[in-house]
């Protein structure tokens, strides 16, 4: 007891520090979120936030629910499988309502070249060719159709 | 403890208000969309890849993306021969706009798309010290903006260089794996967008979804498998050179 | 694309830590390092520093309260940073950090310094007036108890919280180096060598710092500097010079032994990009200076002017190569591709939130700190020698 004597400095000391924790303690149970901690060491409600931006390329089914009859020209060729959007851009607001937004009509000069201008770095395999080369300046559509783009025998002549 | 009618008219209301309060906090993905039912994953298949950038372009547009910042960007590589240990690669603008003729047509050359590979043991989630980037129970590692602080420890223990800062929140951004798109059972707008079907999004937890077979007949590889960060962004035909 | 050699991830060229966060790790450094020469005294009975003593815990308490400035106004959401304290994520080194720090400042530092010159506050309680006063009525908590019992609690307190302290002091700036020793993407960071070089590397700044401090305040008072003192501290930073060289040393040579993956690209960075900063200034001028003008006073007799100067020119160039050490260690670790095939550069700002004249400020904000505190608690050895000091009081 006697080493308590003269130690009153040393509980007042304690005191504070035990005030601060409290304090600490108290703020923090207001200021955490309260979805924190719900899935795991995060905001439980960032998912549904991030869930909930809006979406901008409306993909190729909503685009086959009106347009079936691109699908049918398309189904059959080199491109069945290149979605809409990768050449007509995001249209999703198109799809919510046709009427607002009308897609821009698309310029095969500059479209056709991404993907089919002769490059090294390309698999051999991938139809490619040197556009300067390949049609005297004439844009790509004048002799393929892009929905369905392999030209048949009569036409190539 | 006996339980007095006292005590349950206490408890009973607590009870419910407290139900009431978590209700109210759990928050619905979308309608339909069960977090336990979905492991997403991405298969690249570099066999088709043509360094067209349409992925580029689309994720820019889906998510956007500032400009000089990635969330996705395709790499060319160039090996001449058997010196796989001095590639040269390059990624004008991250292959937004596709990439100029190659200067040397010999050797190898072939281009590499790359993400976030939605790491399932990620070191960047690992060093967040406030819990704002996180995996979420359906497999995408996601960083939740309005909690970030912006002190970019993320960004320096991401081994694939796939985050950055946006300039506009100060906050860590990346590949969030279109994570608004696919939990309305949309695909991803880079997978959408490639003509080539280079990119495929995935659903490990589908049985039905052709990773599965696509898995158990090719050979294929994750990037830096050395860092064991579990990386779920699988590569078919990955060259030995790929950095 | 202009600043970048070869191939760099998009996403890598742009650097996220700049020169606040080459200056935060200085300044902790400072902190314990400091605190380790007064534990010499305190714990070691080393009397020969006691003169340094109470100095150190000041200078100590300033950078301190400092260190996290840089980090404040690095964030790009500073006002969010409590979240760190609020939902600390327990696998983050920076989370942790946070209460390392705060157990460091609170628990060891202020703890300490409070201990040690209680007797002094409640004399001064008593004897000013005005603002002053109250200063001091609020630091002695109320408590007037100033008897030699209650100072003899004091002091073995103090000793207790001293040999606390240590482990913590190596805590505090351990976990700054595990920081960035854990980052396992990071070649140039990652290793586990790297808390150990930052605690030495951290001793050698904060006892030249002291010493530099002791020896231009008290020329400065025109007082007489205390040769047995400042030639026992400088013996200490030589020693203490001679390991954190050692480690670095091991660590480069076990670097270039093991020639993985990343040492041609960094051999490549530290011969071109941090050539002047690592070669020229923190290994020539940094370490090696400084140790063999140390070592010239140990085997040489010198006179006590001739050793002044020395000491000076040591604790000039010490701190230069330290803070160079930080630099090339932040900085660096980000000016390679982690492809391992290409280089980036930093552009600095200067008068930016995060640029040069920021960091100068917040380099000599410490110092106005501790000029405020050397005004307020007195740490000059006149004080303290005496019938009336406190050692005769406590002892």
């Amino acid at each position: 007891m006697s080493a308590f004597r003269d130690a009153g400095h040393l509980f007042r000391l304690a005191g504070v520090f035990a005030a601060g924790v409290l304090l600490f303690l108290v703020l923090r149970s207001f200021l955490v979120p309260k979805s924190f901690g719900e899935y795991g060491h995060y905001r439980g409600n960032a998912l549904a936030e991030i869930a909930a931006r809006p979406v901008n390329f409306a993909g190729h089914e909503t685009c086959e629910t009106c347009h079936a009859d691109v699908l049918e020209k398309k189904k059959d060729g080199k491109h069945a499988h290149v979605n809409c959007e990768a050449c007509h851009g995001p249209l999703a607001k198109h799809a919510d309502d046709p009427s607002s937004v009308t897609p821009a009509k698309l310029d095969t000069a500059v479209l056709c070249v991404r993907c089919h201008e002769a490059n090294a770095a390309k698999p051999k395999s991938f139809p490619q060719v040197v556009s300067a080369d390949h049609s005297n300046g004439l844009p790509c559509d004048t002799c393929h159709q892009p929905h369905s783009p392999a030209i048949s025998a009569e036409a190539a002549k | 403890m006996n339980l007095t009618r006292r005590h349950l008219l206490l408890l009973l209301p607590a009870a419910g208000a407290a139900w009431k309060y978590v209700l109210a906090g759990t928050p619905e993905i979308a309608p339909n969309y069960k977090l336990t039912e979905h492991w997403w994953s991405m298969l690249i298949d570099l066999t088709k890849c043509i360094g067209c950038g349409n992925c580029v372009r689309a994720c820019q547009t889906e998510n956007d993306v500032p400009d000089g910042y990635f969330r996705t960007w395709v790499e060319r590589y160039h090996v001449t021969d058997y010196d796989i240990e001095n590639p040269q690669v390059d990624s004008p603008d991250g292959g937004k706009k596709g990439f100029p003729p190659a200067k040397d047509a010999s050797g190898k050359n072939f281009f590499v798309p790359k993400l976030c590979n939605h790491c399932a043991d990620s070191p960047c989630t690992q060093v967040c010290p406030v819990g704002a980037t996180f995996i979420s129970p359906d497999g995408a590692v996601l960083i939740d903006k309005t909690y970030c602080l912006g002190c970019r420890y993320c960004v320096q223990a991401c081994p694939y260089g796939c985050r950055f800062i946006n300039p506009r929140t100060d906050t860590a951004e990346k590949c969030t794996l279109c994570y608004h798109r696919i939990t309305k059972g949309l695909t991803t707008a880079c997978c959408e967008n490639c003509p080539t079907g280079a990119r495929q999004l995935a659903d490990l937890k589908n049985p039905k979804d052709p990773i599965h077979e696509f898995l158990k007949t090719h050979s294929v590889q994750v990037l830096k498998p050395y860092m064991a960060t579990h990386a779920k962004v699988y590569y078919n035909g990955l060259d030995g050179s790929v950095r | 694309m202009p600043g970048v050699e070869g191939f760099m991830y998009p996403n890598e060229i742009e650097l996220q830590w700049s020169v606040l966060i080459v200056l935060y790790p200085f300044l902790t450094g400072l902190v314990a390092g400091a605190f380790i020469l007064a534990s010499l005294e305190r714990v070691f009975n080393v009397e020969a520093v006691k003169p340094t003593y109470r100095l150190a815990l000041l200078t100590a308490l300033s950078f301190l309260l400092i260190a996290p400035l840089p980090l404040q106004l690095h964030l790009g959401h500073p006002e969010r940073s409590f979240e760190m304290y609020l939902t600390p994520h327990t696998t983050s080194a920076m989370a942790m950090f946070g209460f390392v720090y705060l157990w460091y400042l609170m628990a060891v530092l202020v703890l300490e310094i409070w201990l040690d010159y209680r007797r002094d506050i409640v004399v001064l309680s008593q004897s000013t007036t005005g603002v002053t006063r109250l200063i001091y009525r609020a630091m002695t908590l109320g408590s007037s108890n100033i008897s030699e019992h209650a100072l003899h609690i004091d002091e073995r307190a103090g000793w207790l919280i001293t040999v606390i302290g240590i482990p913590s002091a190596f805590l505090l700036h351990g976990y700054v180096g595990f920081i960035f020793g854990s980052i396992k993407a990071n070649p140039w960071w990652s290793t586990p060598l790297m808390p150990v070089v930052f605690i030495f590397s951290a001793m050698v700044s904060g006892i030249a710092a002291v010493m530099l401090l002791y020896m231009f305040l008290t020329w400065s008072r025109k007082q007489t500097i205390d040769m047995r003192c400042v030639d026992t501290v400088a013996r200490y930073l030589f020693y203490t010079f001679i390991i954190d060289f050692g480690l670095e040393m091991l660590d480069l040579i076990h670097r270039i032994y093991e020639s993985d993956e990343s040492f041609r690209s960094l051999d490549f960075m530290v011969h071109t990009k941090l050539y002047v900063s690592h070669i020229v200034v923190q290994i020539f001028l940094g370490t090696v200076t400084p140790i063999l003008l140390l070592g010239a006073t140990q085997v040489l007799t010198l006179t006590e002017s001739a050793r002044k100067r020395i000491y000076g020119l040591a604790g000039c160039l010490t701190l230069v190569g330290i803070f160079a050490m930080r630099w090339n260690v932040v900085i660096g670790g980000q000016l390679f591709s982690k492809s391992f095939l290409g280089y980036t550069t930093y552009k600095m700002g200067l008068v930016t939130r995060e640029g040069l004249l920021t960091a100068v400020v917040l380099t000599f904000l410490p110092l106005v700190i501790l000029w405020v505190l050397v005004k307020l608690l007195p740490p000059w050895p006149e004080r303290y020698e005496g019938p009336d000091s406190v050692i005769a009081h406590a002892r």
